[in-house]
């Protein structure tokens, strides 16, 4: 195996061995969509929600919590650690170079998203028969964009941040902000205009937007994978222009 | 002997401020060469020059014909590197740490053999966290060592040990440049250089203050032995001083010192016994690197 390969590897079996962390990720979603699932007529579209299916609009806030959840906890503590420990610095004097460690993280990161989206996926058809995304081509560029655009904002509160604390509290200062906005804490149908506008903005809100539409086999509107793959590029460029590879 | 590091005029600046100061030294193939001066000399700074971390403002560096700010990938996998403090992951275990990075070189070490020499066989399953001290340091040592490199850097190689483990450490060095492995030890352990090192140079301010063997530099700052006892019948402190090679003559409460050049220490205990003086405590103190660091300098470790 190669070092990219023995890294992503290695990578895994780290985050799978931090349990609180695996939970969020695998666990929490699911358990959401469970507990509201199993209330008397959520299987129906609901009015307040645009018409969409109670548990199906849960399912696609689990897709955004698991979202915010890495991209905007996992991904700045961890690097901020990474950091500060002198793991990225020991690297650069290694054949491998520090970035591959970074990509590597980001694949293992990516990967357990799309695996934990698809486990609600399938969690919802098989106890709720709620349809799989009626778009699923939409669906997957949604997610894909998503993850691309909630990381990159991770990578810059990572990139910025001098020290591992500093860089896990300004995790913490994106999430909540970001959450409200998107619409999980309670559903955009009840924002005012001005909010929802906000929020259509954010990664976080455009990803929940497309996600949902395309779960019920709509085209998601243009203007939210415009907006995703904007801060995807654009945080991801700013990321990698600023990153620190050492702690000053 | 071939040179396999050649540093001409190595200089790096922060802020303006030359940080290592146009130092020039070669290091042969399979020497143990030694970097030795107090904290903030400049040490870390030269050396992170030579691994490629850091770009160095001036100077040139040839590191096994390969110049590190230019060919740091190739150059990479050729050597080894223990940093200052680094730590691993938490969670990551001994085991997979070192055959994480014998992956990445081209022709790696029996990472098993290096658990075994280094004293790791029974906590290859042990996460990193839970390691003591000097554990995770042999891990260190370990990991530059898995690479199978041609030069290994040492950066305070015996940080935070206790005196066993620091010889035991010290023994394996030595077994490494059995194998034909150059290494540079960054140190401010007079001993550790004294006993390990081929030749050293002492890093003041940025800049080479002295560069030669440890004998040497004993050598060349000159200095004198001193005597140390405690009399036990009144003593005739003028003629012990006026013995060949006598320097001088002191008295601290019921201790008598003497200093001198040559052999004078013969003369003096000759002299004790002639008089039928009975000495307790008697001690020859002879120069060491550490004097010769102070000589040389004109200050000590510490300031």
């Amino acid at each position: 195996m190669n070092g990219f390969g023995r890294l992503a590897f290695v990578e895994t079996k780290l985050f799978l061995r931090e349990k609180a962390a695996t939970l969020a990720v695998f666990g929490l979603p699911v358990a959401l969509v469970i507990g509201f699932g199993l209330i008397p007529g959520f299987g129906q579209p609901q009015k307040s929600l645009s018409d969409q299916i109670g548990t199906e609009y849960i399912a696609s806030l689990g897709v955004a919590i698991v979202l915010a959840t890495l991209g905007l906890n996992g991904v700045p503590m961890v690097i901020g650690q990474y950091r500060e420990r002198g793991i990225l610095r020991r690297l650069g004097v290694t054949p491998v170079r520090p970035l591959t460690l970074l990509v590597a993280k980001m694949a293992v990161w990516a990967a357990s998203a799309i695996l934990s989206v698809a486990l609600v996926i399938a969690v919802v058809r098989i106890a709720f028969h709620v349809p799989t995304p009626a778009a699923p081509g939409w669906f997957a560029l949604s997610v894909l964009l998503g993850i691309g655009s909630v990381f990159a904002l991770g990578m810059v509160a990572a990139a910025a941040a001098p020290t591992a604390r500093s860089a896990a509290g300004l995790g913490w200062l994106l999430f909540f902000p970001n959450m409200f906005l998107a619409g999980i804490y309670f559903p955009t149908e009840e924002m005012s205009s001005t909010m929802r506008q906000i929020g259509n903005f954010t990664p976080l809100g455009s990803a929940l937007h497309a996600v949902r539409d395309s779960w019920m086999g709509l085209d998601p509107r243009p203007e939210y994978l415009g907006i995703m793959a904007a801060y995807a590029v654009i945080l991801g460029a700013l990321a990698v222009r600023f990153f620190r590879w050492e702690q000053a | 002997m071939t040179a396999v590091i050649e540093v001409t005029g190595l200089t790096k600046r922060y802020g303006g401020l030359a940080v290592v100061d146009g130092i020039s030294f070669h290091v042969d193939k399979g020497e143990i060469f030694g970097i030795l001066g107090p904290n903030g000399a400049g040490k870390t700074t030269a050396v992170e020059c030579l691994e490629g971390l850091r770009k160095r403002d001036d100077g040139d560096v040839r590191i096994l014909g390969l110049d590190p700010r230019t060919d740091a990938h190739r150059l990479h996998q050729r050597i080894g590197v223990q940093l200052q403090e680094t730590q691993l992951p938490e969670k990551l275990k001994v085991r997979e740490a070192l055959g994480l990075y014998a992956s990445f070189y081209p022709n790696p070490a029996d990472w098993r053999e290096l658990l075994s020499r280094w004293g790791l066989a029974d906590k290859a399953g042990t996460s990193f966290a839970k390691l003591s001290g000097g554990q995770k340091q042999r891990l260190f040592i370990a990991l530059a060592l898995v690479g199978n490199p041609e030069v290994v850097f040492l950066d305070e190689l015996t940080a935070g040990l206790d005196p066993g483990a620091r010889r035991a450490t010290w023994d394996l060095i030595s077994q490494v440049r059995a194998l034909g492995v150059t290494v540079v030890l960054v140190s401010h352990f007079m001993d550790e250089v004294e006993e390990l090192c081929d030749r050293v140079a002492i890093l003041e301010r940025g800049r080479i203050a002295a560069l030669d063997t440890p004998a040497g530099l004993v050598d060349r700052a000159g200095g004198e032995y001193r005597v140390r006892f405690r009399p036990t019948v009144p003593l005739d402190e003028p003629s012990l001083a006026a013995l060949p090679g006598v320097v001088s003559v002191t008295r601290r409460g019921a201790q008598v010192d003497i200093s001198g050049t040559g052999d004078f220490a013969s003369a003096v205990t000759a002299e004790l016994a002639r008089r039928q003086v009975i000495v307790a405590d008697l001690r020859i103190e002879g120069r060491s690197l550490d004097s010769a660091y102070v000589a040389l300098t004109g200050r000590t470790m510490d300031t």
